[in-house]
């Protein structure tokens, strides 16, 4: 019985993560029809800063200082996106996919790098918060305190993410110019500069993702990357673009995946890429995809 | 690309009496180049017949797969496979039983990707490249895991057991030959590929890329058409995996990760994938590209990640296709400039 708590506690910590990466990928996908596959590099790269930033502290500052030192990394993510969009995204709006797509792998291939010439080849961690807030008893077990703030941060995300594009001037706007962006354009608005917030907020989700799993877990290189596939899973299965299919999907691909490891550790992976496998030949739009 | 009138069949004849002195220089590289230069010229051959079959699909059928790792790896797997299980060393058993292994691969995960085009094909091919993948690397007591598979060049045997090399310091011996082996099986399948992009198949194949709906009015079995191009591609590729694997000498999981089959899409658009020889080029080009890279710096990736972010902003028609129009251009300039004059 406890140890279902802790698996179910596992799930929405990892679910939380999850989505916070694939609704940011997701948004960027509905609004500005990219799929970034540099995207799994940005939170890599939340991770490392969050994790630079807080070790570099410790030693100075009170604990409770280095919580609000936690959104860092998502902050200089949120600056790189900023740059990335006007710079590399604009100049190929009008051009086939194929490119879009290119550009985004070759920028996974810089970041990537830029990751390894900074932090080099050793894991950086940001525990002292995982210290910080101790642990909490599951029956006969114990688990980490600061996973439940993880999960907490997850609940916000999703239903601040939810207020900002279904409650807000700016959300109307964004959800205008995901559905005609030249209708939007023709109505007076300034698409540019919504396509530069959205892609900053979907970077801002990918850093935040990043800054907070990394108090538990390790940044290492190769994350990324590892990380993004995962994602493409989660919004293949919740349908891309969709906010509320990247929650769905976040909390299905993390029961599934700790319910397999539970099992059959071995086809961890195969059964996710299978059930996205599935659900694209049944369900082509995901299962919250509007038709294209 | 229509032959209809005499000055493209001319420029085509052209193109082709062009590809002669190539090959007569590509027979002589092992005479004047080392073992080093002739060895990453015969990486880049086997990565351009991978390229051949992955621009099936997106030069000429329009479809961008992120997963022709996949069938690099089916072809280094299957091969490593007989290698530890039924110790054959024949290389021709090799590519009959690796390109029959692509070959069924590519056909099943066919008939699932061919329903979907654009990002959906793309992510579709990118995850269940990576079903594979993750077989490979957690299914260990098979596959090796992490630490891979051997396939040592010493156990090999070309042409039906003509060519062996066992024995010590066969590893000249051994790049020599397997070079010309390479060579051959590249201009087959060059000639093979141009052959189909200019039959009456690769020709729909292209309608259907510029236009499906009109493509389907004319009653074009466009899903039948599509599965066709793919599973050709997936055996190009594979066949690829199979020349690959005896000359790396082991193969690893990494060979059917997915950044490998952004590799793939790299070589094609630098060469440019509106060309036929472009993916070829390109993949030759970046193979010496890489090992250039990798000598100076370990900081490889970010060098080419900053050519293909150039390469895609500057020069969208890669390597063939900018000097191909710097050509025309020229050509055409020389032509008209007279007529302007009288």
């Amino acid at each position: 019985m406890d140890i279902l708590v802790l698996q179910i506690l596992n799930s929405l910590f990892y679910a939380s993560v999850l989505f916070l990466l694939a609704a940011g990928l997701s948004l960027i996908f509905g609004v500005m029809g990219i799929i970034n596959m540099a995207h799994g590099s940005l939170y890599a790269l939340g991770a490392y800063v969050t994790a630079w930033v807080i070790t570099f502290a410790a030693t100075a500052v009170h604990p409770a200082v280095l919580f609000l030192l936690l959104p860092a990394g998502a902050l200089v993510v949120t600056a790189a996106g900023v740059v990335i969009e006007p710079v590399l995204l604009r100049p190929l709006y009008k051009r086939p996919e194929e490119y879009q797509l290119l550009i985004t792998f070759g920028l996974l291939l810089v970041l990537e790098d830029v990751m390894r010439f900074v932090w080099g080849g050793t894991p950086l961690s940001a525990s002292p918060l995982m210290d910080a807030l101790g642990i909490v008893h599951v029956g006969e077990f114990v688990y980490p305190t600061y996973n439940l703030l993880v999960i907490a941060i997850g609940v916000f995300a999703a239903l601040g993410v939810w207020a900002f594009v279904y409650r807000t001037r700016f959300g109307v706007m964004l959800r205008a110019t995901s559905q005609d962006r030249r209708m939007a354009s023709a109505l007076g608005m300034n698409v540019g500069r919504v396509y530069v917030q959205a892609f900053g907020l979907g970077c801002f989700m990918a850093g935040l993702g990043g800054a907070i799993v990394v108090p538990s877990q390790a940044a290492v290189l190769g994350m990324g990357v590892e990380v993004l596939v995962l994602a493409f899973v989660v919004v293949v299965i919740g349908g891309l673009g969709s906010l509320e299919g990247a929650l769905v999907g976040a909390l299905i691909v993390s029961f599934v995946r700790t319910g397999v490891i539970q099992f059959y550790e071995e086809l961890e992976l195969a059964v996710l890429y299978l059930i996205a496998a599935a659900v694209l030949l049944v369900r082509p739009t995901g299962l919250f995809g509007r038709p294209q | 690309m229509i032959l209809g009138n005499n000055g493209q069949r001319r420029s085509i004849a052209w193109r082709w009496a062009l590809a002669i002195p190539v090959v007569v220089v590509l027979l002589a590289v092992p005479a004047f180049a080392g073992a080093y230069w002739t060895q990453l010229l015969t990486y880049g051959l086997i990565f351009a017949v991978a390229a051949l079959g992955f621009n099936l699909l997106l030069g000429y059928t329009g479809l961008l797969s992120f997963g022709h790792s996949a069938y690099l790896g089916v072809g280094a797997y299957s091969v490593a496979f007989m290698v530890r299980y039924w110790h054959v060393s024949s290389m021709e058993l090799y590519i009959l039983g690796g390109v029959a292994a692509t070959a069924i691969v590519s056909a099943l995960f066919g008939v699932v990707c061919v329903r979907y085009t654009r990002i959906f094909f793309a992510i579709l091919t990118l995850a269940l490249s990576q079903v594979l993948w993750t077989v490979a690397y957690k299914f260990f007591w098979i596959t090796g895991g992490t630490d891979g598979l051997r396939v040592p060049y010493s156990d090999l045997s070309l042409l039906g057991g003509l060519i062996h090399f066992a024995g010590d310091d066969t590893y000249n011996k051994f790049i020599h030959s397997y070079y010309y082996y390479v060579l051959v099986i590249f201009c087959a399948c060059v000639v093979l590929m141009w052959l189909i992009v200019h039959s009456p198949f690769g020709k729909t194949l292209q309608a259907i890329r510029d236009n499906e709906t009109r493509a389907r009015f004319l009653g074009v079995q466009i899903l039948q058409y599509r599965w066709l191009a793919f599973l050709v591609s997936g055996i190009f590729t594979g066949l690829a995996g199979v020349l690959w694997v005896p000359l790396n000498g082991l193969t690893t999981p990494d060979i059917l990760y997915w950044p490998q089959s952004g590799k793939i899409v790299f070589f094609t658009v630098l060469g440019g994938f509106r060309n036929f020889s472009g993916p070829i080029i390109g993949a030759v080009v970046y193979n010496f590209l890489e090992a250039w890279v990798v000598g100076f710096t370990q900081y490889w990736q970010f060098a080419l990640g900053v050519i293909l972010i150039v390469l895609v902003l500057f020069v969208p028609g890669g390597l063939v296709g900018t000097l191909l129009r710097v050509l025309t251009k020229t050509t055409t300039s020389m032509q008209t400039k007279p007529k302007a004059l009288t």
